[in-house]
């Protein structure tokens, strides 16, 4: 543990009230007896895709480009899950291979 | 209670590939965080409480860094903003839930709200309980998986080195099932190349905000070409 009790029990609740208000709010701006505008449900309809290329830059932001090993083990093991997803189009598969792949690369190769 | 068991039983065959998913990852969160030095109580009770997939995998990184909750809020506010995007989409769903409606919206995960905008829900079925034991199964799921990874992420001492890589696969998958579910790919390719250019320029702790700008600005900018592209 790097934080102590305290610390991470702050750290949760934390994240756990901000988690409830992202699925909360909605429901508090727009009570039962009100529509929400056009402009939000656009939005609404559209947000998922962009969100989503950004939490895979998210969890790729401390990859090294200039320092060794290159970002070279995140690119084989993204390139391994989006070929194999395209081929057998099975989510699980997809997921697991693409782990023990990167697992094996930086434990045993890079 | 009868009336509960045939919901119970109307629910449960819709979350047979969400429990697997879960058991799969939720394993996996229990694993790093354990893996991170953290007693398998702590897995349990994120999963219970925060019971957010990819919140929980930033959050064991948050718990590995230097103490700071106001960063932990801000990119718990950011990681999880889609789920806006859920609550209003199940704002007609959700009306005369009753009691229900408390936990059908804490229980919104990216899973559950799937489940719930696809499956039909059979006539003779109690439309409140069929929701709720959807919701509630998935929650049971995670976290007896993120129990069982803590337990045995503690037990063995095999090298989990590279397991948060599990993350990066799972939004890597999405992104990929969300390219093939349309035509237009700029909403996409602006979420891509946004955080891409704003990694460059604010680096890697200071990037999720500008990023949304700029998603927002340039799918406002874009609005009428992104919604014919789907017509």
């Amino acid at each position: 543990m790097t934080l102590t009790s305290s610390e991470a029990f702050i750290t949760v609740a934390v994240m756990a009230l901000g988690t409830l208000l992202t699925r909360m709010l909605p429901f508090i701006l727009f009570p039962d007896s009100k529509q929400a505008p056009a402009y939000i449900n656009y939005l609404g309809k559209v947000l998922p895709y962009p969100v989503m290329g950004l939490l895979v830059v998210y969890c790729l932001k401390n990859v090294s480009l200039v320092q060794s090993p290159y970002g070279i083990p995140e690119a084989i093991a993204i390139l391994c899950v989006v070929l194999l997803h395209l081929w057998k189009n099975n989510t699980l598969l997809s997921i697991g291979a693409g782990t023990v792949v990167y697992m094996l690369l930086v434990q045993k190769v890079f | 209670m009868e009336r509960q068991i045939k919901a119970f039983k109307a629910a449960f065959p819709h979350t047979i590939p969400v429990m697997t998913g879960y058991l799969f990852l939720g394993i996996a969160f229990g694993i790093l965080l354990t893996s991170k030095g953290y007693h398998f109580v702590w897995a349990v009770a994120m999963s219970i409480f925060i019971y957010a997939g990819s919140m929980q995998f930033v959050g064991a990184e948050l718990l590995a860094s230097a103490f700071n909750p106001l960063n932990a809020f801000m990119i718990t506010l950011m990681v999880n903003a889609r789920h806006l995007f859920y609550g209003l989409s199940m704002l007609v769903k959700f009306r005369g839930t009753g009691k229900y409606k408390p936990y059908l919206i804490f229980g919104l995960t990216d899973e559950t709200y799937s489940l719930l905008c696809s499956c039909d829900i059979p006539d003779n079925v109690d439309k409140n309980q069929f929701m709720f034991f959807i919701a509630f199964l998935n929650h049971i799921y995670w976290v007896v998986a993120s129990a069982a990874g803590a337990l045995l992420g503690s037990m063995f001492t095999f090298s989990t080195e590279g397991i948060d890589f599990v993350m990066t696969a799972l939004f890597t998958v999405i992104f990929i099932n969300q390219w093939k579910s349309r035509k237009n790919h700029v909403p996409a390719l602006t979420g891509l190349a946004a955080s891409v250019m704003c990694l460059l320029l604010f680096g890697p702790e200071n990037f999720i905000i500008p990023s949304m700008v700029l998603i927002i600005a340039a799918l406002t900018i874009f609005r009428k070409s992104v919604e014919k592209g789907e017509e």
